[in-house]
């Protein structure tokens, strides 16, 4: 059986600014898989995203969808991608529009009204079914965040690409959400492309990490054997470097 | 004590907070977004919002901040208090080169007078190379900028830092070199630390003591090592809960 995505030798430059943006990358996403991808800033993680959604073009390599080709192709013919990929950004404020009602963001997907379905949305995100009738200011950041995930859910993807989904909430809210999605992930047997530069949160709801560094894929591999055991030095400062809450209390319960 | 805060109220969104830190002591003021935290360490330095109003007292050094006029308070910051912000972007000139902004606490206040040479040594106990003296904010990385704006808030070896969020806009790597930073400028000078935060492992990691704030009120105070590992009140209990990604 084929990948659902396979990414191949994938460049791109911008080169008005010289910027190297994606060196090289390849890699496959099997369908139902939690794929994970972890860097720093200027890794070439949002770069990649736009490149998957095909929101913008490679200067070389490939990005296939069920065998179709996603690279070079024109908007138009990129129907079966926009129903099929949906993407989940880090700001819910800046994704939602604020002059439009909940029940219009979450149906404007559907190019049409309907109620039943909008509800069925809200009902699955853990959202009241008044939350349909108010603006998105009315909401705290997680169920903005909740609103964004009905949004991407209304058109019935087999993918969704969460970027940095969580990093502008709340610790309290942020397992929540992450919680959310893994629920809606195996519910909806979707697969989910995760982007993050937390190693915490990557490591909790996926199973398969790409750690990216400048542009490359420095490692790749299931999830507990590459915070266990990992093989590329870059991984192994990321990971002392993360800060963890269980090895900061270590240390002080020595201290003491 | 070097800052004494005793029921400290801000219009109602902070109500009866107290606490102190001592000399050289570091305790972080921990809670969501909306607890209040920002509120507390703004009325400290005397700039909350004009709509807003701070009640009750605050003494750095045995001295009343509160009601002291604007002209005053502005003698203490940058000199006797100073404070680092999330956003290094926003907290520098852009228009201003980096050697000249980071003297500029020692110019205002008046403590050297060979500033060229203050801005090169500012520079360097930060780790940034003698050449950045020449260089705009934008030229710099998120974690430089940061460095600089942490040089221009120990200039004048203030008594008092308070530090809100100053890593939560920066990678991980470079958070790490940047606590370590704090950890070690202010441990010799034997600068007081006020440390915001919502990051748990970060206030384990940084300070001695912790506050805990709940809806404009601190519902849970102690040694950090009794609150991360004996939380008392439920909402602390909440947070760690929710904060040990790595429990399942």
């Amino acid at each position: 059986m084929s990948s659902l995505i396979e990414v191949r030798d994938l460049e791109r430059r911008y080169s008005r600014r010289d910027v190297h943006a994606l060196r090289g990358v390849s890699f496959d996403v099997e369908p139902g898989q939690r794929f994970g991808i972890v860097g720093e800033s200027g890794s070439g993680k949002s770069t990649l995203v736009r490149l998957l959604a095909g929101l913008d073009q490679p200067t070389s390599g490939s990005i296939t969808f069920r065998g179709q080709r996603v690279d070079g192709v024109p908007e138009r013919k990129l129907k079966f991608l926009r129903s099929e990929l949906q993407i989940v950004f880090q700001d819910p404020m800046g994704s939602l529009d604020p002059r439009m009602r909940v029940r219009d963001i979450i149906g404007e997907p559907l190019g049409r009204v309907d109620r039943g379905r909008v509800a069925e949305l809200l009902d699955a995100v853990g959202l009241p079914a008044d939350a349909a009738d108010r603006y998105p200011h009315q909401f705290s950041g997680g169920q903005r965040q909740r609103i964004s995930i009905a949004r991407a859910l209304a058109p019935r993807p087999s993918v969704l690409v969460a970027d940095e989904p969580v990093s502008a909430l709340d610790v309290s809210v942020r397992a929540q959400i992450l919680d959310l999605l893994a629920d809606l992930v195996d519910r909806f047997e979707l697969t989910m492309v995760f982007v993050s530069h937390d190693l915490g949160v990557v490591r909790h709801v996926c199973d398969t990490v790409a750690v990216m560094r400048r542009g490359e894929i420095v490692e790749l591999g299931a999830v507990d054997q590459v915070y266990d055991q990992p093989a590329h030095e870059y991984t192994r400062e990321l990971i002392a470097a993360a800060p963890s809450l269980r090895a900061a209390l270590a240390k002080l319960t020595e201290g003491t | 004590m070097t800052l004494v805060v005793e029921d400290l109220g801000v219009s109602d969104l902070v109500r009866d907070v107290l606490f102190e830190v001592g000399k050289g002591e570091r305790v972080g003021l921990i809670g969501e977004s909306g607890s209040g935290k920002s509120l507390t360490a703004l009325s400290i330095m005397g700039l909350l919002p004009d709509e807003l109003r701070a009640s009750g007292s605050v003494k750095l050094n045995g001295r009343e901040l509160l009601g002291e006029s604007e002209r005053e308070l502005s003698r203490l910051r940058g000199n006797e208090m100073s404070m680092v912000f999330q956003e290094p972007m926003t907290a520098l000139n852009p228009a201003m080169r980096v050697g000249r902004q980071v003297a500029e606490p020692m110019s205002i206040h008046g403590t050297r007078r060979d500033h060229k040479a203050a801005a090169a040594e500012l520079l360097d106990s930060v780790g940034l190379p003698s050449d950045a003296v020449r260089a705009y904010p934008h030229q710099l990385s998120g974690g430089q900028r940061q460095r600089v704006v942490l040089a221009m808030a120990l200039a004048n070896d203030p008594a008092l830092l308070i530090c809100d969020e100053p890593t939560t806009a920066l990678d991980v790597t470079v958070q790490a070199r940047i606590l370590d930073l704090i950890l070690s400028s202010t441990r010799q000078r034997e600068t007081s630390l006020l440390f915001i935060t919502h990051d748990l492992a970060v206030v384990a990691s940084v300070c001695e003591r912790v506050l805990v704030m709940l809806d404009g009120e601190i519902v849970e105070a102690g040694s950090t090592l009794d609150v991360l590992t004996a939380p008392k009140h439920e909402y602390t209990q909440r947070l760690l809960k929710a904060s040990d990604l790595e429990a399942s």
